[in-house]
């Protein structure tokens, strides 16, 4: 692999969308860079045009929760620390109502780059904790949630930090550190410095009390091995700031924060001058983030580009953010694993594969999860039937599309909407049926539109 | 069907509605509730299997063309008593510790390598074909199914220039090469090869979601969590629109398929084909809430982790003749024991090995168990010397079996001792006496009849050892 360039050419710059921001412009981009619109979001922001509609995501101002607070079942507040699948229903609900979309997206990204399962952590008040530290630093420094993350409660756990003393250092959280976190798969490390980072990373501790768990989680020199270490070619005392440090200065490390970044948001691969030009933002910008979104989101490619799968937390919350529902039921927490996205249960340190988030076990998840968000919603057909109810398949397939707030759907699956329509309707042949069929018809046709491929992108 | 509809009038729509209506009369009899099928003179599996594998076909083959609806239909039902080789395989995440799964407790280099880990020189049975290893005591199901000569080991199963990221070395062993850029699963590649162009089935993952190993660039394959549980149900839908709903589920999916939009492909793709396995699956749905969807011969483990459940559910596909070829499945526990290993270990070794028993048991009771082999394998193996955590780190060669009435039963590779230089590399890591290729291109020449260099880059580089008797 070649060595990347420490600069970047000279005249590399970042284009920017130029074409026309209207409401589907506005749309696709509150689905990258958040949960999709409430009714009328995607209009006001299309007035604001690109450059302000970006302005307003990556300065929100302070977060307005807007919406009914969450809710169990049987109507009582949710218990994020205590009830199992609550901390997911937590943050769930915190995608629906935030007023800051971009914030809570990018919270998300980070649960997913820094991927810690609360399977082996069995402590939904350190998640929660960790949780805040993503948050605090969404949009804000990688260096500082570098440094968080590597003394997270958290993460000492999941990746066995606290368990690494001096003599005997664990590699679990070093070569983490630098194959998922900041570098990428042997780029600028080689077996060698997994094992010298690890060194450097001993120190952390922990204690474990019967009854309440893992506690006074905090830093002891003499766990800490003093002495000489090489890592990356050189040499030195290094502590675990240093490690994290090493790594920010590693050439690879620019390269692969855009890339990951860039794959959140866009599904194309960037051209090399887009790539130069991020990084050359992120290095300048002393490893801030905001510039390099500020790049990603008003980037053609985001605007023009081929369409991205929505993840299954942004489709589900954006169901409800459509529908202005909030959370009512627990059912969200079993049904987010149903569609592969368990919010605090990634499979694994890697994350979730964001390449392949449907298969036919998944999309049985996602039919699940949007017959759950219209259900309280559902016609009742015995009392449509009474009120003489349109019965044109045209209308009802328009009326669907009203129930979804229009989402934009191609000819080709307007078209086969339409003749379920008629199929439907032309079973109804007694004089009684059509009126009776028609509530059937348009239940059924919101949920087709729902799992349609249309509404599952954007 | 109450009403044939009159825009419905092509020849192709036609015939599948004749046809969905002949299968469908198979249909009551596999919804709850429903009475067994009197006067047919089939037992109620023979019978579902013949309609589940009708069914299939036509559903499956619904978006294509007439000429290959009807070759579907002769395919599925000659798919209806199948006689062809099953492949299960079966992983264990994290890279599981070879040396605690066969213990070298002969070597005096274990203890010092594992002071606190290593397992007690009079614990769990000999391993019969080498001296030096005994099984942990929680894989005594394996050790039992090695004497009956029902299982053969590769104690250290890897490739040379070792990979120690979970990621990449699981990705190879998933793409069956040491490349990065293959996104096609070894199996995914062979039922490209030689699948079916509308069976789904053929490919099967009993998790939550694809294992990669399937991925298949060409032919569909399928994810299903459990067999019992694939109803597709909808609020206040009902009666005949229920019905014509299910059937829109695949054209609006085939709609955005083929257009050049790899995103609502891959939405489009498993849409044309959830129906189809909806209905596959109909005959193993629960008749009532205090009946299981289907009886096994023997008894499984009861546990929480769906892995007992998903195999006893395997083999009552099998035997109601669906037509599966290569099934993937995640076994229970987690092997990357940085730390607390002989737990984790122990527990999820115990119910893994149970488990696969009484799948074995269940195959041989159904008289399927000629039709059947097991894979099982890891990402790799884990080092020599443990750390201070009560646990080990990445290692490089670890262990494989090859399960099955139909295994040949003796070593494949050897155990290479735990010398340095000669069983350990500079790493400290096992250094593989066999390569997963060499296995894998076994499996499919030996055991699936297909050329192995048709599905494996350099296949012909690799030493294949005997693992069919």
């Amino acid at each position: 692999m070649a060595r990347p360039a420490t600069r970047a050419p000279a005249r590399a710059s970042l284009p920017v969308y130029r074409g026309p921001f209207g409401r589907p412009h506005a749309e696709r981009l509150l689905w990258r860079a958040g949960f999709g619109p409430r009714p009328g979001e995607a209009e006001a922001l299309a007035k604001l045009g690109l450059d302000g509609a970006v302005r307003a995501l990556l300065h929100p101002g302070r977060e307005k929760l807007v919406g009914p607070r969450p809710r169990d079942a049987e109507g009582h507040p949710i218990a994020p620390k205590d009830a199992w699948g609550h901390d997911g229903l937590w943050w769930l609900d915190r995608m629906v109502r935030t007023s800051r979309p971009l914030v809570e997206r990018m919270t998300l990204v980070w649960h997913d780059w820094f991927a810690t399962s609360n399977d082996s952590i069995n402590s939904s008040a350190l998640m929660l904790r960790q949780n805040g530290l993503f948050r605090r630093h969404a949009l804000g420094s990688f260096r500082e949630l570098l440094l968080g993350i590597t003394q997270d409660p958290a993460m000492l756990l999941w990746l066995s930090g606290a368990n690494s003393e001096k003599g005997s250092p664990n590699e679990n959280y070093a070569r983490e550190l630098m194959e998922l976190f900041t570098l990428g798969a042997y780029r600028g490390y080689d077996e060698q410095d997994v094992r010298e980072q690890a060194r450097a990373l001993t120190g952390f501790a922990a204690d474990w009390e019967e009854g309440k768990g893992w506690v006074r989680f905090r830093y002891e020199a003499s766990r800490h091995d003093k002495g000489v270490k090489t890592v990356f070619g050189k040499r030195g005392r290094y502590d675990w700031r240093d490690a994290c440090e090493l790594c920010l200065r590693n050439p690879y490390h620019p390269s692969f924060v855009v890339g990951k970044l860039w794959s959140a948001f866009v599904a194309t691969e960037p051209d090399a001058a887009t790539r130069a030009a991020l990084e050359r933002r992120y290095r300048r910008g002393g490893y801030r983030i905001a510039p390099v979104l500020d790049g990603i989101l008003r980037h053609p490619d985001l605007h023009e580009g081929p369409r991205l799968v929505k993840p299954p937390l942004v489709y589900v919350a954006g169901m409800l953010r459509r529908l202005g529902r909030g959370i009512d039921t627990d059912a969200w927490a079993w049904i987010s694993s149903l569609c592969g996205q368990m919010p605090f249960y990634p499979p694994n340190v890697a994350g979730w594969d964001d390449a392949r988030w449907l298969d036919t076990s998944r999309f049985r998840g996602r039919w699940i999860a949007a017959n759950e968000a219209i259900r309280p919603l559902a016609l009742d057909p015995g009392e449509v039937a009474k009120q003489d109810p349109p019965t044109d398949p045209e209308v009802l397939v328009r009326r669907a599309l009203d129930f979804w707030r229009q989402p934009l759907v191609t000819d080709a699956t307007r078209g086969e909407l339409v003749a379920f329509a008629r199929r439907a309707m032309g079973d109804a042949t007694e004089d009684w049926q059509p009126s009776y069929f028609a509530p059937l018809t348009e239940n059924a046709l919101r949920m087709l539109i729902a799992v349609s491929p249309d509404f599952q992108t954007s | 069907m109450a009403r044939r509809c009159c825009d419905e009038h092509d020849r192709a729509a036609l015939l599948r509605r004749v046809v969905s209506a002949t299968a469908g009369k198979g249909l009551p009899a596999i919804e709850r509730g429903m009475p067994l099928p009197a006067g047919t003179g089939l037992d109620r599996r023979a019978f579902l299997a013949r309609s589940a594998g009708l069914m299939l076909a036509v559903y499956g083959a619904s978006h294509l063309r007439l000429p290959a609806l009807e070759e579907g239909i002769a395919s599925a039902a000659a798919a209806a008593t199948p006689t062809d080789p099953v492949l299960v395989t079966v992983f264990l995440d994290g890279g599981i510790d070879a040396l605690s799964v066969l213990a070298p407790v002969g070597d005096p280099l274990y203890r010092k390598l594992r002071p606190t880990l290593a397992l007690p020189a009079d614990g769990g049975t000999p391993f019969a074909e080498d001296g030096r290893l005994r099984w942990h005591p929680a894989a005594a199901p394996l050790a039992s199914l090695h004497a009956e000569g029902k299982l053969s080991v590769a104690p250290a199963l890897g490739y040379t220039h070792p990979d120690q990221s979970h990621f990449t070395s699981r990705h190879f062993y998933e793409v069956g090469a040491t490349s990065q850029e293959l996104l096609t699963g070894w199996l995914g590649r062979m039922l490209d090869l030689t699948g079916a162009d509308d069976n789904p089935l053929q490919g099967l993952s009993l998790d939550d979601t694809l294992q990669p190993s399937l991925a298949a660039a060409r032919v569909p394959v399928a994810a299903v969590a459990s067999p019992d549980d694939y109803g597709l149900w909808a609020a206040n839908v009902w009666d005949d629109v229920e019905t014509r709903m299910l059937d829109a589920i695949a054209p609006i999916g085939a709609a955005s398929v083929g257009r050049g939009d790899a995103a609502l492909e891959q939405v489009g793709r498993p849409a044309v084909q959830v129906d189809g396995i909806r209905r596959a699956l109909l005959p193993f749905v629960p008749p009532g809430e205090d009946r299981p969807g289907w009886t096994s011969p023997v008894a499984y483990p009861t546990d929480d982790d769906p892995f007992p459940k998903r195999l006893s559910g395997l083999a009552a596909m099998l035997g109601a003749g669906l037509p599966l070829r290569c099934v993937a499945l995640t076994a229970p526990g987690g092997y990357d024991t940085h730390d607390g290993q002989p737990r984790a270990l122990r527990e999820g070794l115990d119910l893994t090995a149970r488990s696969l028993l009484a799948f074995q048991r269940d195959l041989e009771a159904r008289g399927l168990a000629d039709r059947v082999l097991v894979l099982v394998w890891s990402e790799f193996g884990r080092r020599a010397e443990q750390n201070d955590s009560e646990g080990t780190d990445h290692g490089a060669a670890g262990i494989g079996f090859v399960l099955g009435a139909r295994a040949r039963g003796t070593m494949i590779g050897e155990w290479p001792g735990l010398a340095a230089g000669s069983g350990l590399d500079d790493d400290g890591n096992t250094v593989p006496t066999a390569d997963f290729r060499g296995l894998y291109a076994a499996l499919l020449e030996q055991w699936l009849g297909v050329d192995a260099a048709a599905v494996l880059p350099d296949a012909a580089r690799f030493a294949r050892p005997e693992v069919v008797r």
